[in-house]
């Protein structure tokens, strides 16, 4: 038998958050090392699957099952393919990034760590699975140490409000998918969850024009589809800096995936049906995010609302359902998730040291924090879909994905990469250079080692990839990935 | 006479044979033993009860049909078994939360319990109309005096007076419908009234009309809508124990007979008894749940959201399959644990500070992280989160009300389900989020009953990750009724 990688990178945090929870909780540093090795572990082994994964032989890999409950047909199945390699390396570089950022946690960190870790479990659970059921059981795991965490070690001002609008949004959401893979799971017949049996049920095209519009949806919630949008701009702000990189960096994307692979991929009629008018809503994300994102005086909820515009791509390039719009709309969860990780890393190590969010009130960080300055424009730049990055390998091919279905919303999308110019021109102007208030500019120092390696690692990956799309394998990867779905969708 | 009783007789009642002998043991060792060693009649009650269950497993396992034993008054089966299992765990685990405290020290309290839970344990096997009012009332008129057992608490003694006075009513619209079915058949045992419906025999609006009388006494049991109203008010006066007990064991009981009844007598009228289960339960966990929103004393939150449970509860049984029995009997073992669970670290945490608002479980993760935890375990398992047992156990139900065509129930329980996540979210921000009062000291329990809870949390997660084995003998249970 093999060895069993991916059961290892799922498990490895929950079990890690487990023993933290018996470890004693003034013992801060030995949490805060155990925290980080079980981080670097998942890191490496996240890379590995990464790296290994067998492109020419496509198809899911590194594959394991387990019976789970025989008498329903649910088994623990795992498998990694072009989709969601690259995301499983996301989780690990947001997870082992989040760790190193939040060392300075002072209130409780062993529930803080434990919390996280068990949000981390349920996020890789979902990426790799293959079974629906199991698909929503890492799902809620993954929703509700959100709660307490965003509620108990978020921004004091918002957190009761954000923390609860997002569970229950996203509680409703995965409800209303829930009932939907059900009713899935008895019209096939097929007495089983298995994404494999369910693939070939052949539903009646009228069965999945009905129930299409549920399973998506619910998972697009979380997604940050519009108009389902507004807990994330609120949740983003209120969490704090870890927090926000796993929420906004891989958590959206759960949505987004799962709402791939079991709204699209087993329901691929219902699919085309529908996706006409998902686009739009999709457009009002890209537009009118960015548009909100410009109008924002707070730092982090111009990152937050400027999630919800690229997450709107995401959306777009799914609805596109042909090649480029689908390999765009992988890259492009790779590439937001740590471009977002990395926005609010360097929104957190400003707010910890100015204490204030107002644009209007910052300045003049470049000279105190170059590092963090030089981090910040590279993911500016990524967000502009400046060639040479990886957010123009993802974007592009979005648009030209748009293009082959509907020219004049390609057009009207565009709209918002001009938006997202000036908000993060604006950013850098106004945060970065400028002059810094004398009320704090005494008492700034330059940012630790260990938060300049979280940094260096996020915006190297952006820059890698931006250069070397194919070297680095990320564009094959998502293209052999995306050869599956087609195939689901009728050899488009 | 030698052939009279054989092993298998008393096999079938072999963990009631043992109850009565442990009943003994407690009112012996209860003369005997004085002042603090009184505390270790709560640690023989739940050894007792512990062995018993053992026991059980091992030789009081039926053969795989069904069969009447004691003229025909006991069923022998898997679904007898699985419930008696479970009435017997829930007595066990109240007895050890109680022995911490003076009213677990007396020899009464754990008499009552043990008789209490021999009703429940013949409820579940019961085969016939007499058995079952005798097992009825044997396992109701023990609770109503523990409800009322801290008797120099004036709240207390309301709870019981109120107890009785519902639970005398509602048992005497159940005898009602009793005495109109043996009036128009002439007949008692479960399984011959079925066939005296099929027949004909009895007019059908008097089938009807029995039904609806039976169902009451049930909904009573259960405090299902309306009949949910003693709930809270005797929840919140009784011992908090005792109140765990009732909201699990006792509620399960009534789910016992009400499956066996429902299933066994009237099959022939399932369309009919389908829909009114099926508003029963949607009124049931939307009141309940809607009514929890705005508690402020975790007691009577705990009330409610265990009567919003018997609505979830009853879209596994107005599905009216073997799959629906089978999530239902799934969801009841381990709505037992948990719930438990959840009233045990109330128990501890309110006895303890003397107060059970809400707002004084404020900053209870800094006062005791391990309450703290084991309380998010319980709550969030209410809710119905993975990896927790509620989570498995909601899906169960949800899918066998999707399968029985149940679709709107199934959705009236899914939006119950996002407003019983928000009042738990609450309890948990009280719990988690808010700091204690200044000067609050940092708290500490009896080990043995935080143990015990320790290990209840433990046990609701292995039920929400390796479901299999369970989920097994609930199906087990429900095919029985087939």
């Amino acid at each position: 038998m093999q060895f069993p990688i991916i059961s290892v990178i799922v498990l490895t945090p929950v079990v890690t958050g487990l023993i933290l929870f018996l470890l004693p909780g003034e013992r801060k540093n030995l949490i805060r090392y155990t925290a980080l090795t079980a981080a670097v572990i998942d890191l490496l082994l996240s890379f590995w699957v990464y790296l290994s994964y067998d492109i020419t032989a496509g198809g899911y890999q590194f594959l394991e099952k387990f019976t789970w409950l025989p008498q329903l047909g649910i088994s623990y199945s795992v498998g990694v393919d072009g989709m969601n390699a690259p995301l499983v390396l996301l989780t690990g570089v947001v997870m082992f990034t989040g760790v190193l950022i939040s060392w300075g946690i002072d209130d409780r960190p062993r529930e803080f760590f434990g919390f996280l870790f068990i949000l981390a479990t349920g996020v890789f659970g979902v990426f790799v699975s293959l079974d629906v059921f199991m698909l929503f059981f890492f799902y809620e795991i993954a929703v509700f140490p959100m709660y307490l965490l965003i509620s108990i070690w978020g921004w004091k001002k918002t957190r009761e409000y954000a923390a609860m609008k997002l569970t229950l949004y996203l509680f409703i959401g995965s409800m209303v998918s829930l009932v939907g893979a059900l009713a899935m799971y008895f019209v096939s017949g097929m007495g089983s969850f298995d994404m494999f049996v369910l693939q070939d049920a052949n539903f009646s095209v009228a069965f999945q024009r009905v129930w299409f519009p549920f399973v998506f949806m619910g998972f697009a919630v979380l997604g940050g589809i519009w108009p389902f949008h507004n807990w994330s701009p609120d949740g983003h702000v209120a969490a704090p800096t870890a927090v926000s990189m796993f929420h906004a960096g891989v958590l959206m994307k759960l949505g987004a995936f799962a709402a791939l692979r079991v709204g699209i991929m087993l329901l691929p009629e219902g699919a085309k049906f529908w996706m006409p008018y998902v686009i739009l809503l999709a457009l009002v994300n890209v537009v009118y995010g960015a548009f909100i994102a410009m109008r924002q005086n707070d730092f982090k909820y111009v990152i937050g609302f400027s999630s919800v515009s690229h997450m709107g791509l995401v959306m777009m390039g799914f609805a596109t359902l042909n090649a480029d719009g689908l390999t765009g709309a992988g890259v492009q969860m790779f590439s937001h998730g740590i471009m977002t990780a990395l926005f609010f890393a360097v929104v957190g190590m400003i707010y910890d040291r100015a204490h204030t969010r107002q644009i209007d009130e910052l300045g003049g960080f470049a000279k105190k924090m170059p590092f963090v300055a030089v981090a910040f424009i590279v993911g500016g730049l990524v967000s502009m879909g400046m060639p040479g990055f990886s957010g123009f390998v993802a974007e592009f091919p979005i648009f030209m994905g748009v293009w082959q279905t509907q020219p004049w919303i390609a057009v009207v999308a565009s709209i918002s990469i001009v938006i997202t110019a000036s908000y993060i021109i604006r950013i850098v102007t106004s945060v970065f250079f400028g002059k810094m208030p004398e009320s704090y500019a005494d008492h700034i120092g330059d940012v630790a080692l260990r938060d300049k390696i979280a940094l260096g690692l996020l915006s190297a990956l952006l820059i890698l990839i931006g250069i070397l799309p194919y070297p680095t394998r990320m564009v094959p990867l998502v293209t052999s990935g995306v050869e599956n779905i087609l195939r689901l969708l009728g050899g488009v | 006479m030698s052939n009279l009783i054989d092993q298998t007789m008393i096999i079938a009642i072999l963990p009631e044979i043992g109850l009565v002998v442990l009943i003994g043991l407690v009112l012996l060792f209860g003369g005997i033993w004085k002042g603090k060693r009184l505390k270790g009649l709560g640690w023989l009650t739940a050894a007792g009860l512990g062995v018993l269950i053992v026991l059980s497993l091992v030789f009081a396992g039926p053969q795989a049909e069904n069969q009447l034993v004691w003229g025909n008054m006991l069923h022998h089966d898997w679904y007898g078994l699985v419930f008696r299992l479970i009435f017997m765990l829930g007595a066990a685990i109240t007895a050890i939360i109680a022995m911490e405290y003076d009213y677990g020290q007396k020899s009464e309290f754990y008499i009552l319990l043990l008789t209490s839970t021999l009703g429940m344990n013949l409820m579940a096997s019961a085969a016939d109309l007499i058995m079952l009012y005798l097992a009825f009332e044997t396992a109701s008129i023990p609770l109503y005096v523990l409800a009322g057992f801290l008797k120099r608490e004036k709240s207390s003694v309301e709870a019981g007076f109120k107890y009785l006075l519902f639970g005398a009513m509602s048992s005497a619209l159940m005898l009602f419908g009793f005495s109109l079915i043996y009036g128009f058949t002439g007949m008692t045992n479960l399984a011959d009234l079925a066939q005296a419906v099929v027949q004909g025999v009895f007019p059908p609006s008097a089938v009807l009309v029995s039904l609806l009388l039976v169902l009451i006494g049930f909904s009573f049991k259960i405090s299902a809508f309306p009949f949910h109203f003693w709930a809270p008010d005797i929840y919140q006066g009784a011992a908090t124990p005792i109140s765990g007990f009732l909201s699990t064991a006792s509620k399960a009981a009534g789910f016992s007979v009400l499956l066996r009844v429902m299933f066994v007598v009237y099959p022939s009228l399932t369309g009919q008894w389908q829909l009114i289960l099926g508003i029963i339960s949607g009124l049931t966990m939307t009141v309940g749940n809607i009514i929890a929103l705005t508690q402020k004393d975790l007691k009577r939150l705990l009330a409610y959201s265990s009567i919003a449970h018997a609505g979830y509860i009853l879209i596994g049984i107005s599905a009216a399959s073997a799959f629906g029995v089978g999530s239902a009997v799934f969801y009841i073992g381990t709505y037992l644990l948990t719930n438990l669970t959840a009233f045990g670290a109330v128990a501890l945490a309110g006895e303890k500070t003397g107060s059970f608002a809400v707002d004084d479980f404020d900053g209870l993760s800094r006062r005791s992280p391990g309450l703290a935890l084991i309380m998010l375990v319980s709550l969030l398992s209410l809710a119905g989160m993975p990896p927790f047992g509620g989570f498995i156990a909601k899906v169960l139900v949800f899918a066998a009300g999707v399968r029985g065509g149940m679709l709107w129930l199934v959705a009236v329980g899914a939006l119950n389900s996002i407003i019983g996540l928000f009042y738990y979210l609450i309890v948990l921000k009280h719990v988690y989020l808010y700091l204690p009062q200044e000067g609050a000291p940092k708290l500490t329990f009896p080990k043995p009953a935080v143990a015990t809870l320790a290990l209840l949390s433990l046990g609701i997660i292995v039920i929400g990750t390796l479901f299999s084995p369970w989920y097994h003998w609930a199906l087990n249970a429900a095919q029985n009724l087939f």
